[in-house]
């Protein structure tokens, strides 16, 4: 994870399912990445669930957001970061995720949107 | 100080339109510069031109309109957002064959860059959301 100064922060609160805010806020990150803006990626709450491996498009017929997540590379978005307390609410294991992330908690959380320039929370 | 509004609930849904409104009011009499509205997510909705709410309700379409008018504050809805809604204008109805449009002026149709350059431009971006 790199300790660098990003230009914008995209947090993400909800998961995968249900609605369209998790791929309506990485389609925020990603055009900020591909105008050159330094993006920092936060998953809180339902939204660490976004880093479950495996997942389908479901049959809802709408692209998952996973093979979206899978392309944050290629933008050079590479400080993902997830809130430590919803992994530990949701049983999860960073190491467990389809992406390297940093685990962070409340008081690094409040460090980074205070830091950040834009902060935009989906 | 310079503002911006990020709004992504639709009108008459939830609160987020009707409080992002009072507060651009707000921000314009204290004297501060509005320099734009967002529409994303379900905000986009803001931009139907055909919404026709009851007379004793507030419209809030129209009220966004008078602001834009009254103050030059430009609206930017998010085009990609928009086409999935039904929220088309002239020019984006004529490409996609669709009868009519319903977005237009003051409203834009733009890209998320947009949203990014406002946010960074601004001191502050304030999000409405349901």
């Amino acid at each position: 994870m790199s300790n660098e100064q990003g230009d914008l922060l995209v947090i993400l609160r909800h998961g995968p399912h249900g609605t369209s805010w998790l791929r309506e806020g990485l389609d925020a990150a990603l055009v900020a990445a591909a105008f050159g803006r330094r993006v920092t990626l936060l998953f809180m709450g339902e939204g660490v669930t976004a880093l479950l491996p495996g997942q389908g498009s479901g049959p809802l017929g709408q692209k998952g957001t996973a093979p979206t997540l899978e392309m944050l590379e290629m933008y050079d978005i590479e400080t993902l970061l997830v809130e430590a307390e919803a992994l530990a609410r949701y049983g999860l294991d960073a190491g467990s995720l389809m992406l390297p992330v940093a685990s962070v908690g409340q008081g690094r959380i409040a460090e980074l949107t205070a830091s950040h320039p834009l902060v935009l929370t989906f | 100080m310079r503002y911006g509004i990020l709004l992504m609930g639709a009108p008459y849904s939830s609160q987020a339109s009707h409080s992002a409104l009072r507060f651009a009011k707000a921000v314009v009499a204290r004297g501060h510069a509005l320099e734009g509205v967002f529409f994303y997510h379900d905000g986009v909705q803001n931009a139907a031109r055909l919404a026709a709410p009851p007379q004793d309700e507030p419209h809030l379409v129209d009220a966004w309109a008078e602001l834009a008018a009254e103050h030059g504050v430009p609206l930017q809805v998010c085009i990609a957002a928009a086409l999935r809604r039904g929220l088309l204008d002239e020019r984006e109805a004529a490409r996609h064959g669709k009868q009519g449009h319903s977005v237009e002026a003051p409203f834009e149709l733009t890209g998320l860059g947009q949203l990014v350059d406002l946010g960074l431009r601004c001191d502050r971006l304030i999000t409405f959301a349901p």
